[in-house]
């Protein structure tokens, strides 16, 4: 892709994966993928346990940070799927971090976002479908498929509507993956765009400083959109999450 | 976030507002655009209309390829697929822009 000099712009080779850890995570296959997902993972652990740690009755910022996570998952949770919502708590609570910890950590230089590659964001919808079937079959048993029977239908629609709404149900797999993985992906092959118009049209003299200082601000402001966005994405993956629980606990 | 009811002293925000309230600090409650109640801006929006939309054909037209490797009806089962997928995309989005009853 690189082959063809320097005037093309390698967007998506920040994506490639690469072996992490030396020939230790050559020989197991352990990307950068992998570490920044167990980086994710420390670091919120990280958050909580440090942020926890002072116990004070006035916080301070990293308790304030951490109670305000948990608050607002936990009432994200209660006011979206009910009562029961704390039972899910911790699926939620977890998801949400991991996702929002791994768009936030893309944000910075040399690190990798986990999030940009389908796979993981499909793995990541899978797992919430999964549940959410299994949530739904252990609360109603085999009653949940009524799930896919509207009401009021006339009964020569109902094969069609029970297939409509089958398809619209798995649907959510795709939705629920691509979302997430077109936001971050996007953002950051915009990032690479503009940072190699900045080379570009700086190595063009005089006529390419000012367009590379426009180019310059743009990545600017995009980094301020990307925060926006890792946070944002995150935030509406853990809302769908909490809206297909309630659908499984409630029905309809 | 939608917290104007529920209950009001489990979370932080619902605290702060009892007290303003006693305080009599409170502004007049802002008409509540359903805006979040969608999702954001016009753009977020536009976005998971766009997904919506093609995550329900994705689905239809793996079903309707599958089911035709299995049955050796190659283009069939898809063509029947096509235009089920598309309702169920639009009722995807029936379900995302639906007036709710209950108001949640």
């Amino acid at each position: 892709m690189a082959a063809e000099g320097s005037n093309s712009i390698d967007a998506l080779g920040q994506f490639q994966l690469h072996p992490a850890l030396g020939f230790i995570g050559e020989s197991v296959n352990f990307t950068q993928s992998n570490l920044m997902m167990v980086v994710a993972g420390v670091a919120v652990l990280a958050l909580l346990y440090v942020g926890m740690r002072p116990r004070a009755m006035v916080p301070g910022r990293l308790q304030a940070a951490a109670e305000m996570g948990y608050e607002s998952i936990l009432s994200m949770c209660v006011e979206t799927i009910g009562e029961e919502g704390r039972k899910f708590f911790p699926f939620v609570f977890t998801l949400f971090f991991f996702i929002l910890f791994g768009n936030l950590l893309g944000v910075f230089p040399l690190f990798f976002t986990f999030t940009s590659h389908i796979v993981v964001t499909l793995a990541l919808a899978l797992l919430v479908v999964i549940l959410v079937t299994i949530v739904g079959l252990k609360e109603h048993g085999l009653h949940w498929f009524s799930y896919f029977v509207p009401q009021g239908v006339p009964k020569v629609l109902l094969p069609l509507m029970v297939v409509i709404e089958l398809i619209s149900y798995l649907s959510r797999i795709i939705s629920l993956s691509v979302r997430l993985f077109a936001n971050m992906m996007a953002g950051h092959v915009m990032l690479e765009v503009f940072g190699s118009f900045i080379v570009m049209l700086g190595g063009l003299g005089l006529l390419g400083y000012f367009p590379a200082a426009v180019s310059l601000g743009v990545n600017t402001l995009l980094i301020g959109f990307e925060l926006l966005v890792a946070t944002l994405q995150a935030y509406v993956f853990a809302v769908l999450t909490c809206i297909y629980l309630h659908d499984a606990v409630h029905l309809h | 976030m939608v917290q104007e009811q529920g209950n009001p002293d489990s979370s932080f925000e619902g605290r702060l507002q009892a007290a303003r309230r006693k305080q009599g600090l409170d502004a007049p409650p802002k008409s509540s655009l359903d805006k979040d109640a969608i999702g954001g801006s016009a753009w977020s929006i536009g976005l998971r209309v766009g997904i919506e939309l093609v995550s329900a054909m994705v689905v239809a037209v793996a079903i309707g390829y599958g089911l035709d490797r299995v049955f050796h009806t190659t283009p069939i089962l898809t063509a029947v697929f096509v235009p089920v997928g598309g309702a169920a995309g639009v009722a995807n989005l029936w379900r995302l822009f639906a007036p709710k009853p209950d108001g949640k």
